[in-house]
């Protein structure tokens, strides 16, 4: 009843937009590199690089802003370096994502030592936080201003980037050609369209795009960097933009879906369940959603191959038979 | 007539040492329909390749339009006025038949695409060209006539004046292919002109005014095709005779094989792609199945060899129950497979010849004992249905995917026939495959079936169904709709009546039992 009644509060839709963000970001970043046909399994270890690059940057600039431009920077490094080992040197691009996560989640900790003299936390750094934005009008209706009005600035610059992306893809283009690689790289390059420039330029908009949200987590969500803060947000970003077809509008909603299980989760703590319960609450949800998606992607996959009847099934099934 | 295109003394050598061209040089005068025809591996779709920027030759140069060129890449191709269309169609099944033809030349308005620019340029270029279709349908919702039309507009649309060809009508129904032919003269009267690369000499003889001919890598004759035969094209492509009619003798069948009764198959989308088929093969004769592809043949083949479900009806192999039946007990029961997508379901690429022509009998105590593999026996066994099915390799271990398409249909032939099977389903058996190929695979499903096997032939191609089968059923939307006694007494246009369901047999006459 209580978790009920705080569902429907206020503030509990203040919560969902602000735990939203990163995943809305680490979807979007999954999302536009989907498109493009290179799946950015490292988007994890962008985003904790970023973290720890905004509050690096800020302590010692005492600039929150060069702190974002920082955590982007470091977001859109790590993205080419993917890049050129999965486009340039033909690794495979999974195996170069879990090394970046790899390195990522080590080198955060080694440099947070260095800097900070802890391996844990940076609360030693004079680290800076991203303004919190009123909205005009808004702000003075009740309830909705509540929701709505006083996010932290990189909150209105997700739900912004769902559109700018939206029109990135669908009206620019380089939009088109990113959605032509992805789908049917020899088409593209059939007509002189660089593949591998098109996926350089996909992955560096995803490293971006999880550089604002590795931003907003050490920078807004909370005002330090922690070991390992991302906590899976890159992954549960790759779930979302999957789930929401690869989409700029599927992925904001399926990252409200998300973000509703982590704010559940939030809010189930201060009740009497064992908080390791509660905390798994938004992985649950992740992996019910995937099995869900799942079982109907192989149902649409099944139905496509058969209208594109000439070149077989889309399932691979032994010929010759083996005991 | 000065040349347009002229490629003087092409050589091309691959790293693995194949020559793929030898002093090869290839001659185009402006508006005219040249076709270039040769076996697989006979080097036309390398001469392509470096015509459009995909390959360099080692030797040798090429002189467009006057002027001593080098062609680096597809953009630079593109560029002097070049286009191809592929084989395979190069286009993004989600994207709109506009988005297609302008991708990486977009008209754009501000940092904008103008769809609406697109749109128009594509209505523009289809009216000219008398190429109808439809901006706004993406293009997997369209048939591959369509889609074919759409590769020729892209290619006007980049300002193209010598399209090649890629055996464009190897997809193609006959009334398609007529539409082809037409959109062919058509662009010839504006002025442009055309590579035809085809494997089908009649209509290489129906729409060409030459013709160049390819054999191992080099060039055994140029020849205005109104001064040459059929016959002539296809002697000089394999340098022998090659007989396009399939002789066989009369079939003599006995006992049913295959019966298959009231068979249905619904797709995911909930579509009926096999709405109650029946019809029985019997032991002795080749039973044809023709149709448009997309019309359930697909299903059907794979219902039948084990790699597909169906919803209802029965399927009997010689008495048994085997409908459903894995892959493993149908081969148990003598059930042959020559599937229509060689790469996927007949053959793993990347394995060698050998392991391949033994991949349905490795378990069988000749070729292995405790689990290991024999492989003195396996060397013997291979190299033996290498030489009787006469597959041209560099040896047993060469990998499958190395070999041209007909070599590696052979050694599927190879496994497939030399299992003594009482039931052979053949799906597209010589679908891209050279006529020297073809021929050795026509001769042996004949031989087959007069041995005693039950044949199934399904094939797109209707000469080859029209002059192997015995018996002739026409499948269309999922039914059979016309059932002939006699496959040499019906004729192409009126089997084309049926497969595009303009006519249909009725329900008593079409049960092919």
């Amino acid at each position: 009843m209580d978790t009920l009644r705080a569902i429907f509060s206020a503030a509990f839709g203040y919560s969902l937009l602000r735990v939203s963000t990163p995943l809305l970001f680490a979807s979007l970043a999954a999302v536009v590199s989907a498109r493009a046909g290179v799946i950015n399994i490292g988007i994890e270890g962008m985003m904790l690089a970023a973290a720890f690059a905004g509050v690096a940057v800020s302590a010692f600039t005492a600039s929150p802003w060069l702190g974002l431009l920082g955590a982007v920077v470091t977001g859109i490094v790590m993205a080419l370096i993917l890049a050129y080992f999965a486009l340039k040197l033909k690794t495979d691009i999974i195996l170069g994502g879990i090394a970046l996560n790899l390195l990522a989640s080590g080198g955060t900790i080694f440099l947070l030592y260095v800097l900070a003299g802890d391996k844990g936390i940076s609360s030693s750094l004079p680290s800076k936080v991203l303004p919190q934005v009123q909205i005009p009008i808004i702000k003075d209706i009740p309830v909705v201003g509540d929701i709505f009005s006083n996010h932290n600035v990189l909150t209105y610059v997700a739900f912004l980037s769902v559109v700018v992306l939206y029109y990135f893809l669908y009206r620019t283009p380089l939009g088109l050609r990113l959605r032509a690689v992805g789908e049917s790289p020899d088409a593209a390059a059939s007509v002189g369209v660089s593949v591998h420039r098109i996926q350089f330029i996909a992955l560096g908009i995803s490293g971006m795009l999880a550089g604002f949200g590795g931003a907003h987590l050490s920078m807004g969500y909370v005002s330090w960097f922690s070991r390992d803060m991302t906590a899976g947000r890159g992954f549960i970003g790759l779930a979302a933009s999957a789930m929401g077809g690869e989409t700029p509008q599927g992925a904001l909603l399926t990252s409200l879906f998300f973000g509703f299980a982590d704010a559940l989760s939030s809010y189930m703590q201060s009740l009497r369940i064992p908080s390791e319960f509660v905390q798994m609450i938004p992985y649950l949800a992740t992996v019910l959603a995937l099995a869900v998606y799942a079982n109907r992607q192989a149902a649409r996959k099944q139905a496509v191959s058969h209208r594109a009847a000439p070149k077989g099934s889309g399932t691979v099934v032994p010929d010759s038979g083996h005991h | 007539m000065q040349d347009l295109l002229r490629m003087e003394s092409i050589t091309k050598v691959y790293p693995n040492g194949v020559v793929a061209n030898r002093d090869v040089t290839f001659a185009v005068k402006p508006g005219e329909i040249h076709a270039l025809v040769g076996e697989n591996g006979a080097g036309k779709t390398t001469l392509m390749k470096i015509l459009f920027g995909l390959e360099q030759p080692d030797a040798g140069s090429i002189v467009y339009e006057g002027r001593h060129v080098r062609i680096p890449s597809p953009h630079a191709a593109i560029a002097m006025g070049i286009g191809m269309v592929h084989q395979h169609f190069m286009l993004a099944p989600s994207l709109t038949v506009a988005e297609n033809i302008v991708l990486g030349a977009e008209p754009r308005r501000g940092p904008f695409l103008d769809v609406q620019a697109a749109v128009e340029r594509t209505e523009q270029l289809a009216k000219k060209y008398n190429l109808p279709v439809d901006p706004r349908a993406r293009i997997r919702d369209i048939p591959v006539g369509m889609r074919q039309k759409v590769e020729i507009l892209k290619t006007l649309y980049r300002g193209a004046r010598l399209l090649v060809l890629d055996e464009p009508t190897a997809v193609l129904t006959p009334q398609e292919t007529v539409e082809l032919f037409a959109a062919l003269e058509n662009l010839k009267a504006h002025g442009h002109t055309i590579i035809f690369i085809s494997h089908k000499l009649r209509e290489v003889k129906q729409i060409s005014d030459r013709v160049t001919v390819m054999r191992r890598g080099q060039v055994v004759g140029v020849a205005r095709t109104a001064e040459v035969t059929e016959a002539d094209i296809s002697r000089m492509m394999v340098g022998r005779d090659v007989v396009l009619r399939i002789e066989k003798p009369p079939a003599n069948p006995t006992r049913p094989v295959l019966q298959v009764k009231d068979v249905r198959y619904r797709s995911e989308l909930g579509k009926e792609v096999l709405r109650g088929v029946t019809f029985s093969v019997r032991a002795g004769e080749i039973v044809g199945v023709a149709g448009v592809e997309g019309n359930g043949q697909l299903e059907l083949a794979e219902i039948l060899t084990g790699l597909r479900s169906a919803h209802g009806g029965t399927v009997i192999i010689d008495g048994v129950d085997a409908t459903n039946a894995p892959p493993h007990r149908l081969r148990a029961m003598g059930v042959s497979h020559i599937p229509e997508d060689r790469m996927t379901h007949g053959v793993a690429a990347k394995a060698t010849v050998e392991e391949n022509l033994i991949s349905d009998r490795f378990h069988r105590p000749r070729f292995q004992r405790f689990g290991v593999l024999r492989r003195k026996a396996i060397r013997d066994h291979s190299l033996e249905l290498i030489r009787q099915y006469d597959i041209r390799t560099p040896g047993p271990t060469a990998a499958v995917s190395s070999l041209s398409g007909g070599n590696i249909q052979k050694v599927i032939v190879a496994r497939e026939f030399s299992s003594e099977p009482k039931l052979i389903i053949a799906n597209q058996p010589t679908r891209g495959v050279d006529v020297g190929a073809a021929e050795f695979i026509h001769r042996q499903l004949v031989d087959a079936a007069r041995a005693g096997a039950a044949v199934l032939l399904i094939s797109a191609d209707l000469n080859e169904v029209m002059a192997l089968s015995d018996r002739l059923l026409v499948l269309y939307n999922g039914e059979i709709v016309a059932s002939f006694a006699h496959a040499d007494q019906v004729s192409e246009e009126e089997l084309g009546l049926y497969m595009l369901g303009l006519k249909r047999q009725a329900p008593s006459e079409a049960v092919a039992v």
